[in-house]
């Protein structure tokens, strides 16, 4: 593939798409298994991509250590996920193929992510199912007692496995299974509670990390031939989001400082069915999951500032904007263009709810044609959490929903094997942005975490081992060395500001601007004003921080104020991004690019291109790696 | 932006466990929050209290949290003497103050067990658990081995029994509502999870041995069927999976060579 900056080597394969995998398998060189054991491989993160290749790596008997900063790798925010997971096993006799799932996904990603990546996970996707109904993942079944399958958006037939609303969950506990049986066999160990604070790289080669040790806070050295961040992404710099409250992005983020690049940080997923904000002390936001698309019908009044309850409202006075606008695809239109018209109804002064920025998720249609215990055994959990939070019962009035963030599909720029520009430097999963292009299509994340973990990396990383000439590194080497004393002075610098105001003054300040300015919705004005606005913030943040206690203990405020003060370089960043990609795709809309129809508009002449970021210490310096579709067609995206 | 049409503001007393290290005493202290909407969650509530503990210049509370949508199992808490606090079924990440009352006094502690040492305020150490995992909770399949997933049929009654045990978040409230500290559903459920389906066939027997014995080591009591831990378990866990481990149990201990 071609790329405009030889610095960006995407090393994908050539020739017919269908034998690239399979071919680029044979032509990578393997570890003799005897020699394996003499490679510590580092492991970053416990969710679906860590645990996963965490126990891949050991069962292939690699030396492996496991840095997770939960108490227990269980614990990993993939256990949030809700709807499901894809493969192209197409059971339900609908027409599914592997070039389906690979199409569907490229298109569903607005056409900004590489052919050759996204192919191989569809083309892996069925063996991740396989996999884990062999850990004993107790995926929902049929009653003649197969494999049960439904429909999310941007797909035109049911691919999607899932185990209730908690198939992240169960695919986690899966992995995780398989991870802890490795501990328990001595192959992998876990350190947990440790936060990732820096990367240690040797002569250009990621050999380390830089760990603090939560509960004493101990500096402590890990090093190794190669390791492997799968450390998700970065939602959480909008302050609320459906990520879990310690989710972030340090790991990713002390990586890009020490010289990994960051591709496509604009690339925002918003979802659209969320439970709206209920006020001022919002501490995160809850995803009700995309599968409810498949039964639930959305919609607003016709008219403007309609007050009255959903009820009251007749039939011939709602707006079924979904299915009015998108007939073929109805309910389930891919996230982007499903958030984006929830906002647009709202603008236009239409939407629900006290805040009016809600609209409505309504069930009553299938509980009269399925009766209500169905429903209830499709959606139980999610009615049941949506009436905890709300106080509402979705079964007798409509579900009220705003989009909200929900996944980030830019990440650290990975070659085909899923390593960065730093060699020895491996990113999985979220953490990563190589596969979902500009928007990424529901039940697709899981799918990609594990097929990172257990069926590419254990591969790409053998070849970068076997061909690779590493020297030995001690844990005082000179480059540990710095990299500890830089985060001792950086842990030291938080805690003597002893300024007044808390870690989370200056997130949601943080998280405001990218919301007004870098969320569902940019435009040239917006971003430049958040690129004035947010390094303000940060020499507010540096000093009037206050953050109590010390170093030497459990201190979660000191964990909070190291990751928020990450996040506030990442911001700048995003939008500089958003600034810079003058054309709307998938989740990134500018409004100054759009159809008569306010359909996103891509630029394909500009910007058929990964933008992707260095550090310099000053300005970023952007890097292109140009897409080359040589098996789908560039079209303008059509869910109608 | 406001809540639910119900909505109230809340004061309330807190009487919240402080203790700075494990080898500490710890003690109940005193705090006070105004003004609290019932919208907001309990979790939310006490980020309030932190909030204004920290513009005090005073250390805010620890306590463990992370995906505040019930299934991460990290959020603890012993509040008002119930593991979770007073909602069935939730966890505490997901119980709103629409529970409480105005002026009420509630009473915060960490989850109390031996095998649960207290490692600050409200966070424990909960990593007798994963070792409990490693010795047996799991099927023994490297990646690559699997075969294609259809050819084992699974009727779905024993596919959602499975899946209803499997729903176990780990967290650990079983442990602190049990009078003997006995982490007995919390290890049934994923025994019952892989009995329940053939792939778990194989190391049955090895399985539930393995795992009740680190039970025991890791001083967990023993079970005396009282169902404090089916009541207070978030995601409702059946007791049936006790009795199902038990049985399974006796017949490995009976059959073991």
């Amino acid at each position: 593939m071609t790329t405009s900056d030889s610095k960006l080597d995407s090393k994908c394969p050539s020739g017919p798409l269908e034998t690239r995998w399979t071919q680029h398998k044979f032509n990578m060189k393997l570890v003799n298994p005897a020699n394996r054991r003499k490679h510590k491989i580092i492991v970053v993160g416990t969710g679906l991509a860590g645990a996963s290749a965490a126990a891949s790596l050991a069962e292939m008997g690699y030396d492996v250590e496991v840095i997770s900063f939960h108490d227990s790798p269980r614990r990993a925010h993939s256990i949030a996920a809700q709807g499901g997971i894809n493969a192209a096993k197409n059971y339900p006799n609908d027409g599914d193929s592997v070039y389906r799932l690979f199409y569907d996904t490229i298109k569903g990603g607005d056409y900004r992510a590489r052919e050759s990546n996204v192919y191989r996970l569809a083309e892996v996707s069925s063996n991740i199912i396989d996999q884990c109904v062999a850990q004993g993942v107790p995926f929902a079944r049929e009653y003649g007692g197969l494999l049960s399958n439904r429909s999310f958006g941007g797909a035109q037939l049911s691919r999607t496995f899932y185990a209730a609303g908690q198939t992240g969950q169960q695919l986690l506990l899966g992995a995780y299974s398989a991870l802890m049986r490795q501990v328990g066999l001595g192959t992998a160990k876990l350190f947990p509670k440790r936060d990732m604070m820096d990367l240690v790289v040797v002569n250009g080669h990621a050999r380390g990390v830089i760990c603090r040790n939560m509960v004493n806070g101990e500096l402590e050295t890990y090093t190794g031939d190669a390791v492997l961040l799968c450390t998700g992404g970065y939602g959480n710099v909008f302050y609320l989001s459906t990520n879990a409250k310690a989710s972030n992005a340090s790991a990713a983020w002390r990586a890009y400082k020490k010289g990994a690049y960051f591709a496509n940080p604009c690339f925002t997923q918003i979802h659209p069915t969320c439970i709206p904000v209920a006020g001022e002390h919002q501490s995160k936001l809850t995803l009700m999951s995309e599968s409810l698309r498949n039964d639930g019908r959305v919609w607003v009044p016709k008219a403007k500032g309609d007050k009255r309850k959903a009820k009251d409202i007749p039939e011939s006075e709602r707006d079924y904007y979904l299915e009015r606008i998108y007939p073929s695809f109805g309910n389930l239109v891919p996230r982007d263009v499903a958030s984006r018209n929830a906002k647009k109804v709202c603008d236009e002064g239409r939407g629900v709810g006290d805040s009016g920025l809600a609209v409505y998720l309504d069930f009553a249609d299938s509980i009269s044609r399925l009766g209500e215990d169905k429903v209830r055994a499709r959606y139980g959990n999610l009615f049941q959490m949506y009436e905890k939070i709300t106080g509402d019962n979705p079964y007798k009035t409509p579900m009220r929903i705003y989009p909200a963030v929900h996944y980030t599909m830019g990440g650290l720029w990975v070659d085909y094997n899923l390593m960065s520009n730093l060699p020895g430097l491996f990113v999985l999963g979220e953490a990563n942005f190589s596969d979902h292009g500009a928007n990424r299509l529901g039940a697709s994340a899981l799918m990609q975490g594990l097929a990172d973990g257990y069926f590419v990396a254990p591969y790409t990383l053998a070849n970068y081992i076997a061909s690779t000439k590493l020297e030995k590194v001690t844990k005082d080497c000179d480059a540990a060395k710095a990299a500890t004393n830089d985060v001792k002075e950086r842990v030291e610098k938080l805690l003597s500001i002893k300024g007044k105001k808390s870690v989370d003054y200056f997130h949601k300040k943080l998280g405001k601007i990218m919301w007004d300015h870098c969320g569902m919705s940019r435009n040239e004005a917006g971003l430049k004003e958040a690129i004035q606005e947010i390094p303000k913030i940060k020499e507010e943040f540096w000093s009037d921080l206050a953050v109590l206690g010390s170093g030497n203990e459990l201190n979660q405020e000191l964990e909070k104020a190291a990751r928020v003060a990450d996040f506030l370089e990442l911001g700048e960043l995003m939008c500089r991004d958003a600034l810079y990609r003058t054309e709307s795709c998938g989740g990134h809309f500018r409004e100054e690019s759009q159809t008569p129809e306010n359909e996103a508009l891509r630029d394909d002449e500009k910007f058929c291109h990964s933008a992707v970021w260095e550090h310099t210490g000053k300005e970023p310096t952007l890097h292109k790696e140009e897409l080359n579709f040589e098996f789908v067609k560039l079209s303008q995206r059509s869910y109608k | 932006m406001s809540g639910s049409e119900n909505s109230k503001l809340l004061n309330l007393n807190l009487k919240i466990w402080r203790q700075a290290i494990s080898s500490d005493e710890g003690s109940l202290k005193d705090y006070s929050v105004s003004n609290i909407s019932s919208d907001v969650s309990f979790l939310e509530m006490v980020d309030i209290l932190n909030q204004d503990l920290i513009t005090k210049g005073e250390e805010p509370v620890a306590f463990d949290h992370d995906c505040r949508e019930g299934i991460c199992g990290s959020c603890s808490m012993v509040i008002n003497g119930n593991p979770h606090g007073p909602d069935k079924g939730t966890a505490t990440c997901q119980l709103h103050m629409r529970h409480f009352e105005n002026n009420e006094t509630i009473t915060i502690e960490p989850f109390r067990a031996n095998a649960f040492p207290v490692v600050k305020d409200l966070v424990v150490d909960r990593s007798a658990f994963d070792r409990i995992q490693a010795k047996g909770g799991f099927i023994s399949v490297n990646t690559g081995n699997a075969v294609e997933a259809n050819t084992i049929p699974i009727s779905k009654e024993k596919a959602d029994l499975s899946f209803a045990a499997a729903s176990c978040i780990g967290c650990g409230a079983c442990v602190a509502a049990c009078k003997n500290s006995s982490a007995s559903l919390f290890v049934a459920a994923k025994v019952s999870q892989y009995a329940l389906l053939p792939q778990g066939e194989v190391e049955r027997k090895k399985r539930v041995i393995s795992m009740v014995e680190q039970m025991d080591e890791e001083g967990f009591g023993a079970c005396s069927v009282t169902g404090a831990c089916e009541a207070v378990c978030p995601k409702e866990i059946s007791l049936e999976n006790i009795a199902r481990m038990n049985r399974e149990y006796i017949a490995a201990k009976l059959t073991e060579r």
